[in-house]
């Protein structure tokens, strides 16, 4: 308090310093056990171990969907025309590079894959975190724009996202689909949630 | 109480003091639990936090018990605490196929057990913490109990033991036993108990090394905190 | 102490932060609580080592406070069985111990605050019964105080089902059917407790409801009202005499300092860090404490049909545990049963009464006569051998002592069940005779002002 002016009391305002910083890290390292406890826990690590996916069985042009963290995981296996496509939407793109949005750095291509036949994206619009769906067909077989060349529209508040799942320019999404950490275990098999040098995938 | 009756002062007061310490032993270290009719002999367990003696007494806890008993509540990564590598777990020490999150689970249901051995195997992961008594701890009730089986006609297993009687368990470690003398069997028992204690607890290391900042960080803050306290005090008589 | 509304409204310096706060000031009793409170109120000047156990109290109910919060977000109170076997809630318990990061240490603090609390309150009770802090005008922050003590114990008694451990279950169980004691609705009024015909999920669950809800509630407000019922009337002192008596010019009391920050940085800041270190220092290298902050038995999982070999309440409600069980005889055709759950409620009862049943001149022990030292010391002896024998099986003998045939005075000397009823009728006797013991007992004068420091 502001009373003791009269009679500088050195030793104690220097106590008090000292025990105010003392306290203060106290109340710190008090809250870390409280604080650490909100993060995921083991169990939850477990549940959201990677996934191995067989893809030995997918077509051409179809889409399945597997969950990894409790989030879809959706892989495309693409068409040459779906490949061909991704060029052409470049200029339409609001980050065609990927320069602003989430993925793993072997996946910061033209078409967003290790093997560029094989989109592996979290089917978690970037917006709000709504699932977009699959208009894969192109024109407006499934309800879209004559010139639609394939791709995603979320549902909630209608972003586009092309074959890519990059997001087209002036939609309420900010960033591309994410892309999960991902390797390939054989020709036919994908590990999601984990990659070659981090084998946490965290 | 003068010079000349010194010795046996001295004795009255050993004999004095080792009263006073069974007294405050009685009232400190008599456990709640089980005043049980007759008092049971245990013998002292040698639990051990050696890594390399954990490691086996994993590797026989999983080889010997883990069919039977579950231990639901541990996690087959928990063992990466205790120096195993996790390709080491998955490949050779989930029998299951699991995968290395699991819980050490097993494949027998409730049902089935109790259809076959009258009573369900009871889960293991806190029966070291489970049998602490006035007796001993829970590590030396597993260690007595696990080399107390005894051959017994009478059972239909065939089998007793000298701390619990008419057990529901067969001699599970016999194989383990029979290949070897005793003394190499009391230290694999050892081993398994002391996988079993920290199994109980597996933080129970870290809980330690944490307590010993925190207490020597406490110290230290009461020593401010008095001195601090001290200087309000300085002009009030 | 001066009302609220004669405090000066805060006035700001002209800074940014000095504006808001006489903002905030003008439209709440922003100073007048802290003067009123902390920074005026006064306090005798010569509190001694049990003065530390309130404030302490205090402590324990926000880490207790915390804790709780912290585990209500992992826990489940559930009595189902799991695919292994066990039952949901025990499980959900041991999922904190070992899968929540930091959980561990969460639920040691909450064990071992459980007991903490009560050693707290234990001292902080015997800190009134030595200076006298229950006789007028203190009388309702003792009553209230009694009542603190009960939400306790239900609290402690509903918290302790929760990890649904042999011990929990069986524990409720026994406790519960206490009330089907009481004549005609007994029976009744345990099922409707239970919800059930057993100890089951029902009663986990509302048990649940009231430890971590309502009594909780409950308890902070009674807390509260200890608080204003104490800062109304002013704190006794060592010395049991009214500092009130003698003022300076400015209408404070001589013998009085500020609470804040005499009392609060220069008295209970080191105390209570003192407290945390012997707290921290069970949690982290001791948490069962023997078995009796947690039991062996409760490390397994709820039977319903198994019931442990010996059953014993943990040790903070022992001496009421020992005086339910002293009652041994059916007086006017009830069953003793009955008279055990009149003499383990009364037990707690009687206390509340205190103020009315104390007749002594004085009200510190300092000035109090012989017969009162002596009782007292006999009482508190009494009251530790109770919650002693309360963790011993019916049927116990001090020193391992075996009884021999026939006539053998160690028998009787000896015997934990007959010590349980000599000092629970000593107990009850001890405040039943008050009113005569503490009127005829020879009091020392009582000085005007405190005297030491």
């Amino acid at each position: 308090m502001s009373d003791h002016k009269q009679d500088c009391d050195c030793e104690r305002r220097n106590l008090l310093i000292a025990t105010s910083a003392v306290g203060g890290v106290a109340v710190a390292a008090a809250a870390v056990p409280f604080v650490a406890s909100l993060a995921p826990s083991e169990r939850a690590k477990a549940i959201g171990a990677p996934v191995i996916v067989d893809i030995g069985k997918l077509a051409p042009g179809e889409k399945t969907v597997v969950k990894w963290r409790g989030k879809p995981v959706w892989i495309l296996r693409r068409t040459p025309e779906m490949l061909a496509s991704l060029k052409a939407a470049e200029e339409k793109l609001s980050d065609p590079g990927s320069e602003k949005s989430d993925q793993p750095d072997y996946t910061k291509t033209p078409t967003r894959a290790i093997k560029d036949e094989y989109l592996v994206a979290i089917g978690i619009c970037t917006h709000l975190g709504c699932s977009p769906s699959d208009k894969l067909k192109t024109g407006n077989a499934e309800g879209m724009a004559a010139d639609w060349a394939g791709g995603f529209l979320c549902p909630c508040h209608g972003s586009l996202f092309d074959l890519a799942g990059r997001v087209f320019k002036s939609q309420p999404a900010p960033t591309n689909l994410e892309i999960p950490p991902h390797r390939y275990l054989s020709d036919t098999s994908i590990i999601i949630g984990e990659d070659s040098n981090d084998s946490k995938g965290a | 109480m003068q010079a000349g009756s010194g010795k046996g002062d001295v004795q009255m007061k050993t004999h004095a003091i080792k009263l006073l310490k069974r007294l405050a032993a009685a009232v400190l270290f008599a456990p709640v639990l089980a005043m049980a009719s007759t008092a049971m002999h245990l013998d002292k367990a040698p639990v051990s936090t050696d890594q390399q003696k954990l490691q086996r007494g994993a590797e026989l806890f999983i080889k010997y018990c883990l069919n039977c008993h579950s231990a639901s509540m541990v996690r087959y990564s928990e063992l990466k605490k205790l120096g195993f590598d996790e390709k080491k777990i998955t490949e050779e020490l989930i029998y299951s196929g699991g995968k290395i999150g699991d819980l050490m689970t097993i494949a027998m249901t409730r049902d089935d057990a109790e259809a076959w051995f009258g009573t369900a195997p009871p889960d293991l992961s806190l029966m070291a913490r489970a049998k602490g008594s006035e007796f001993g701890s829970g590590a030396d009730y597993l260690y007595t109990y696990l080399r107390g089986f005894y051959k017994d006609e009478n059972r239909p297993t065939g089998w007793n033991n000298k701390v619990f009687d008419n057990v529901g368990m067969p001699h599970a470690l016999w194989d383990l036993q029979g290949e070897q003398p005793a003394e190499k069997y009391d230290e694999d028992v050892a081993d398994l108990v002391s996988f079993m204690v920290w199994m109980g607890e597996p933080d129970s290391g870290s809980r330690k090394k944490i307590g010993i900042f925190v207490i020597i960080f406490l110290a230290g803050f009461y020593v401010l905190t008095h001195k601090l306290g001290k200087t309000y005090w300085k002009n009030t008589h | 102490m001066a009302a609220n509304s004669s405090f000066q409204k805060y006035q700001s310096d002209g800074s940014r932060l000095g504006n808001l706060l006489e903002w905030f000031d003008a439209r709440f009793p922003l100073t007048s609580m802290w003067k009123t409170h902390m920074s005026e109120y006064y306090a005798p000047k010569n509190f001694n080592f049990w003065y530390f156990f309130g404030v302490i109290s205090l402590l324990v109910l926000v880490i207790q406070f915390v804790t709780g919060i912290f585990l209500v977000m992992h826990y489940k109170p559930d009595g189902t069985l799991n695919a292994s076997g066990i039952p949901i809630a025990f499980a959900s318990v041991e999922y904190i111990m070992r899968d929540v990061p930091g959980g561990w240490l969460i639920r040691y603090m909450h064990s071992t605050g459980a007991s903490a609390f009560f050693i707290a309150i234990y001292l902080h009770m015997f800190r009134g019964m030595l200076y006298g802090s229950y006789r007028k005008p203190r009388e309702l922050i003792w009553v209230t105080g009694v009542v603190i003590f009960l939400c306790l114990m239900a609290i402690a008694f509903m918290g302790y089902l929760l990890p649904w451990g042999q011990m929990s279950y069986w524990g409720a169980q026994v406790i519960i059917n206490l009330f089907s004691a009481i004549p005609l609705v007994g029976e009744g009024l345990s099922t409707l407790i239970r919800g059930d015909f057993v100890v089951s999920d029902a009663t986990l669950n509302r048990f649940f409801a009231f430890h971590v809800c309502a009594v909780p509630l409950v308890l902070l407000g009674l807390v509260v009202m200890h608080v204003l019922a104490l800062h109304e009337v002013g704190s006794n002192n060592p010395d049991g005499v009214e500092i009130k008596k003698f003022k300076d010019e400015k209408g404070i009391p001589l013998d009085s300092v500020p609470f804040h920050p005499q009392y609060t940085i220069g008295h209970d800041l080191p105390a209570c860090v003192i407290f945390l270190i012997l707290f921290f220092g069970v949690a982290f290298f001791l948490p069962e404490m023997g078995g009796y902050f947690l039991e062996y038995n409760n490390f397994l999982p709820a039977d319903p049909m198994k019931t442990p070999a010996h059953l014993a309440p943990v040790w903070y409600f022992t001496p009421f545990y020992s005086m339910l069980r002293a009652m041994v005889w059916n007086f006017f055709w009830i069953d003793a049963k009955f008279w055990g759950v009149v003499s383990m409620g009364g037990g707690v009862v009687i206390l509340a009464f205190l103020p009315w049943l104390d007749r002594s001149p004085a009200k510190s022990i300092r000035y109090r006569g012989p017969i009162f030292k002596t009782l007292l010391t006999i009482f508190v002896i009494g009251f530790v051998i109770l919650g002693y024998l309360g963790t011993k099986a019916p049927g116990y003998y001090f020193f391992g002592y075996t009884p021999s045939e026939g006539f053998n005075p160690l028998n009787i000397l000896l015997s934990g069940d007959i010590h349980t009823r000599l000092f629970t009728f000593y107990y009850f006797l001890f405040f039943l005779t008050m009113p005569y013991w503490s009127k005829i007992d020879k009091c020392k004068p009582v000085p005007e002002r405190v005297t030491s420091k």
